[in-house]
């Protein structure tokens, strides 16, 4: 009964590095940019709605509405200012810059914010639980937060495959010059994918902050789950990545209730594993998203 | 229409385009032919806005579009139909088509009518671009230029790698696109069937003009087309 526990801990966990891994896996597939400021942006994030809540907006989930939309065009305009110029053939000054970006991100958190932990609470709602059979209970929250990844995954997978936005997002991944030959702005196209995936950073930092609090340099090891789901689902395949959030988190949390220590060291076992094996994911897709 | 005043354009240091000019009327069909490397590709993604002048005036309708991205240039009603197709693969033909509606310009093309005209097309609409013979590829090239309604509609080498019974298919079609009073200015190797689609021809000689009028001899063309 305790590993059914750990199953069902892991599967909420693996909600949770899902969202991290949604905006990542999908400025990967849009526009090949690995984004690895990810992490940061998602803690900066955290740390806008933290501002917010001492500010005197006591719930969470109220700053995030001004946090998501404020992130949403700040990765509009990071993208048509600064991550536009990395997109060349190599894929190097992108990393670059992204790399660069959390440094400052970090760097500017360390600065204006303590180096303490931090944490984001709202109230009851913690450490709320729902009892299931055999004496199993699971958070309410990070039941909430998988049913949000679901909805999030399921009206982008929708967006992506009924609207003119959907496909003009395939076509500018598979022809960005031709996309502009009918006369849709690839640049646009491109700015409004890093507005998305800024906006569920947001998300997903904060609700970080609810399970697990946060600090400057946390940001991290979010990148590193949110890229090892994105490998082991497959790269740029939606629902690969939720798999692979999934695996991940189910592996850590089934790990944990043997030995705790080997929590982390299992996920990146393996995340090692498919890399060497299976570099192609869960999910192999030819066509992108 | 179209105006090319004295237009340059070089790939990085090497000049492509020297000093062309010329002009499309209203419902006008112009044919540039020339030989491999002669500049008649460079021309057109200029005209559409893929490659930057170096120098010179790009008019539409006394416009100067020059300095207009691409996208803008498709809105403004001119669409090219790039070498090589170009489709999005990942997309299904109809999807390819749906693409176009993004010039948001009203005009006598919808789906509905290019499906009509080219319905080698429509019976493909379901299927993945990228699964498409050679023919049915270009044939949808075509119509999702048509679908953007253009004013102007730049063809790029449409007769390149097809059977010859397939080309003649294609250039079938321009007429109809003619008759809705859209303009073509089309670039083509093959010199037959340039001068048989268009009266109006410019030649290219090493990205100079060798030669341009109406109604032009054979031997003049082939001279001029191979500045012998």
């Amino acid at each position: 009964m305790d590993l059914l526990s750990a199953l069902l801990q892991g599967i909420l966990l693996g909600g949770l590095y899902a969202l991290f891994a949604t905006g990542l896996s999908f400025m990967f597939g849009v526009m090949r940019i690995v984004n690895l400021a990810h992490g940061a942006l998602a803690v900066f994030a955290a740390y806008g709605v933290l501002i917010l809540v001492r500010a005197g907006i006591t719930n969470p989930l109220l700053a995030l509405l001004i946090v998501v939309p404020l992130m949403a065009a700040l990765g509009y305009l990071l993208q048509r200012t600064i991550l536009q110029r990395t997109l060349t053939e190599s894929p190097l000054p992108s990393l670059l810059v992204t790399f660069g970006l959390s440094i400052i991100i970090e760097n500017l958190l360390l600065l204006t914010q303590s180096a303490n932990q931090q944490r984001l609470s709202l109230g009851a709602l913690d450490t709320a639980s729902i009892s299931l059979f055999g004496g199993i209970r699971i958070g309410v929250f990070p039941l909430c937060v998988l049913i949000f990844t679901l909805l999030v995954l399921t009206a982008l997978s929708l967006l992506m495959r009924k609207t003119q936005f959907g496909r003009l997002v395939r076509a500018v991944s598979d022809d960005p010059d031709t996309v502009a030959l009918s006369g849709a702005s690839p640049k646009h196209i491109y700015g409004i994918a890093a507005a998305i995936a800024f906006g569920l950073v947001a998300v997903a930092g904060m609700a970080n902050g609810v399970q697990a609090g946060f600090n400057p340099t946390s940001g991290g090891l979010l990148l590193i789950f949110a890229f090892e789901a994105v490998i082991i689902g497959g790269l740029g395949s939606l629902w690969g990545t939720l798999l692979g959030a999934m695996l991940l988190g189910v592996v850590q949390t089934v790990t944990a209730s043997f030995d705790s220590t080997l929590f982390q060291f299992a996920g990146h076992l393996v995340f090692f594993v498919f890399l060497v094996f299976l570099p192609n994911g869960l999910i192999r897709r030819k066509v992108r998203l | 229409m179209l105006e090319l005043d004295d237009i340059h354009v070089s790939y990085g240091q090497l000049p492509a385009v020297r000093g062309v000019s010329l002009t499309v009327g209203e419902g006008e069909i112009l044919a540039v032919i020339g030989a491999n490397g002669a500049g008649k590709s460079t021309l057109l993604k200029a005209v559409a806005g893929q490659l930057p002048l170096s120098s010179g005036a790009i008019r539409f309708d006394g416009v100067d579009v020059a300095k207009l991205p691409a996208f803008r240039r498709a809105r403004a009603g001119i669409v090219m139909v790039p070498e090589g197709r170009r489709l999005f693969k990942s997309l299904t033909v109809e999807e390819n088509l749906q693409i176009a509606l993004s010039t948001k310009r009203s005009g006598p093309w919808d789906l509905e009518r290019v499906y009509e005209a080219l319905p080698i097309v429509a019976e493909r609409r379901g299927r993945l671009a990228g699964d498409l013979s050679g023919g049915e590829a270009q044939a949808t090239a075509i119509a999702r230029a048509l679908v953007a309604n253009p004013k102007l509609l730049l063809l790029d080498e449409v007769s390149l790698g097809l059977a010859p019974v397939v080309v003649g298919q294609i250039y079938a079609v321009i007429p109809s696109i003619l008759a809705q009073g859209t303009s073509v200015l089309l670039v083509e190797q093959d010199v037959q069937q340039a001068t048989k689609a268009a009266r109006d021809v410019h030649c290219l000689l090493q990205g100079r003009t060798s030669l341009s009028g109406r109604d032009l001899a054979l031997d003049d063309i082939s001279r001029a087309y191979f500045g012998a």
